[in-house]
């Protein structure tokens, strides 16, 4: 009899609760372009080995839309961020835009992954939504015509750290790059060909499969080898067990690397006295004096208890992108939002770009110099 | 000369990387030997020990004695607990089945070890400071020397253990025949708890020495270089205790050599196929016991 109660009860309860989401949807769904809520949805991990990603992303866009709100909204319409969660993987991601869609969003701010970015916009160009990728570094991220994307490409990393390496004077690189890795390899397929094009040569092209810890063969190779300085296109955890090692081996040559350096001086707890004076190109670093920039850090440490980092910054960078589109085209329909992206200017944490019509940020690098425990910032 | 002195050099490179493949492939083929079963774990209690010597170094502030005494603690209490729960219910299971619920147990802690730490990888301040030796302008690292001493040490003083004591010849009885040695008064599962016991805290030992070498820890740290030791203890005889050390040596030489000379994209293929081959040619590995087992 009690059983039966409360069986009751609950399933009033749900009803009630059902009933209720499906006016609440259905009202802002009805009013369509007339809403005065603009929905953005986000896609990245929040959980599992890529979670640390993801959550920057979310808290990022999260603090770009609470500002724009705070500010009047665009056009009007107040932004709301719905965030899923797709653990980094592939299957989960093209779930998760789904779920977003269902809820009506109006453009998309994701997938954070360059593999998942990639597997939603093969499922998002049919539906021609706007998506920006804050963080999908491949160069597939931005194939897809209504794709667009904040951070630099891995080929345009590569490029770029040539251009900066042979423009310090330095003629002989060698290299250590993760040969499983997408990212790395981009980077370091590009480096190569750009630095022997500006009248440079490779002392040591050396790699790692990911998971090695040993590194002394590749660096024993390098010190016999004539280099001048080592470029690292890898992540920080492995920048640091290389640059230990190669310290305790006698290396004393220029460090220069990728924006996956970000957080190193972290991972070394602080020492870098192996690495001072390494270089590496950055879209974003927390220590930056530009006010800004400040101005974000200021408050992402206030509302969420850490440092941001450069996902943060791309994440908050995408939702202005959004936000500026929607004002160029004064209109919520996905095409307006597309056509409006290749005119806006977004003056952003991770500089001021433009994009083209291939959905590629023009904006110029920063360079952050490693120096006593510290990054320095240089233009 | 010069490039002599860099063979030399990348010569004792492999001999340090295949000191701790030997060291961690002692503990595989040792439980092997014993309770037949590859503890595919190993390399994730190697892990659980140089997380324990992490957190009391540098978390409690304690001295690395009482960090490596507490490590060994740690790793044998936790190998013996897998046992008890996870192995010593499938005692009379396939093979097979208890391969998966090894495979299991390692990723178990790995994802505990995930939760706890998190998934970037620890600083760790070396247990052991010694300073490197140079001698004509090749540089010999002191932990080098130090675990290359270890691992000798520990593979003599198993292998008397194992030889000349009477908990030993247990062991032995147990490997060759479980029933026949319970029908002798053996305590069968005393004696599997025992080995795995002696397992752990070698991956305890393994794991110190590891951390004092390479400086890092992460929830990953045991699995590649786990698989490498067991490809180590295979190469060299699974089962036998010299021949896990020799086995971990040589793949050290070949692995470091084939990234000086050949090439580093292709040093992994190299050491595989090396295995390969020696198991073709003598599918006991190098110093394996031939078997014949009757039907």
């Amino acid at each position: 009899m009690k059983l039966k109660r409360v069986l009751a009860l609950l399933t009033a309860g749900l009803m009630t609760v059902g009933f209720a989401g499906c006016s609440n949807g259905g009202s802002e769904n009805g009013d369509g372009t007339e809403s005065a809520t603009f929905k953005i949805g986000g896609i990245g991990p929040l959980t599992g080995d890529a979670a640390s990603y993801g959550t920057s992303v979310k808290n990022g866009a999260q603090i770009a839309v609470d500002e724009i709100n705070a500010a009047g909204g665009a056009n009007g319409m107040q932004l709301e961020l719905i965030f899923e969660d797709d653990e980094c993987d592939e299957e989960k991601s093209v779930n998760a835009y789904n779920t977003l869609m269902d809820q009506g969003i109006g453009a998309l701010v994701g997938a954070t992954t360059s593999g998942c970015s990639i597997a939603v916009s093969a499922v998002s160009e049919a539906d021609g939504i706007l998506q920006i990728t804050p963080s999908g570094s491949a160069a597939d991220c931005t194939k897809a015509a209504n794709a667009f994307r904040i951070c630099f490409t891995d080929p345009v990393q590569g490029q770029t750290m040539a251009q900066y390496i042979i423009d310090k004077g330095y003629k002989n690189a060698a290299i250590i790059y993760d040969n499983g890795d997408e990212y790395s390899k981009g980077i370091h397929d590009a480096f190569v060909a750009e630095f022997k094009e500006l009248g440079g040569g490779i002392a040591a092209d050396e790699s790692f499969t990911s998971g090695d810890v040993d590194f002394n063969t590749q660096l024993t190779k390098i010190k016999s080898s004539g280099a001048d300085c080592i470029f690292l296109p890898i992540y920080y955890s492995e920048v640091a067990k290389i640059t230990d090692q190669g310290a305790a081996l006698g290396i004393d040559l220029t460090y220069f690397g990728c924006d996956g350096w970000d957080g190193v001086i972290k991972q070394l707890n602080g020492d870098t006295t192996n690495i001072n004076g390494a270089t590496f190109l950055t879209p974003f670093v927390s220590t930056d004096t530009n006010e800004k920039v400040q101005n974000f850090v200021e408050t992402y440490k206030t509302e969420y208890n850490a440092e941001p980092d450069q996902f943060a910054a791309d994440g908050y960078d995408a939702v202005y992108a959004v936000k500026l589109a929607l004002e160029q085209a004064g209109d919520t329909s996905n095409e307006a939002l597309i056509a409006a992206m290749t005119q806006i200017t977004v003056d952003g944490l991770t500089g001021e770009m433009t994009f083209n019509e291939n959905g590629e940020p023009n904006k110029s690098a920063k360079f952050a110099v490693i120096e006593n425990g510290a990054y320095t910032v240089v233009e | 000369m010069q490039s002599f002195i860099t063979f030399i050099q990348q010569f004792i490179n492999g001999l340090s990387l295949g000191s701790v493949y030997a060291l961690m492939a002692l503990g595989y083929t040792m439980v092997y030997g014993i309770a037949k079963m590859l503890n595919f774990a190993h390399g994730d209690i190697i892990m659980v020990g140089a997380y324990t010597v992490s957190v009391v170094c540098s978390v409690l502030g304690m001295s690395p004695a009482v960090a490596v005494a507490a490590s060994v603690v740690v790793c044998t209490v936790l190998g013996v607990t897998i046992e008890k729960i996870a192995y010593k219910p499938l005692r009379s299971a396939s093979p097979l089945a208890v391969l998966i619920t090894a495979i299991g147990v390692s990723y178990f802690l790995q994802s505990v070890a995930l939760l706890i730490f998190g998934s970037n990888a620890k600083k760790v301040q070396s247990v052991v400071s010694l300073s490197s030796i140079k001698i004509a302008n090749i540089d010999l690292s002191g932990v080098a020397l130090l675990i290359i001493g270890v691992t000798v040490l520990i593979m003599i003083c198993l292998s008397l253990f194992i030889n000349c004591t009477k908990v030993g010849k247990a062991m032995l009885a147990v490997s060759e025949d479980k029933g026949a040695a319970e029908l002798m008064g053996i305590n069968v599962n005393a004696t599997i708890s025992l080995t795995f016991a002696i397992g752990s805290a070698l991956a305890a030992v393994a794991g110190v020495l590891f951390v004092s070498s390479y400086g890092y820890v992460d929830p990953y740290t045991g699995a590649l270089p786990g698989i490498k030791a067991f490809v180590a203890a295979v190469l060299g005889g699974i089962g036998s205790i010299p021949g896990a050390m020799l086995g971990g040596i040589i793949l050290g030489i070949i692995e470091s050599l084939s990234k000086a000379y050949i090439s580093t994209d292709l040093a992994d293929a190299i050491v595989f196929g090396v295995l390969i081959v020696v198991l073709l040619v003598k599918p006991t590995g190098m110093l394996g016991k031939k078997k014949i087992t009757k039907v």
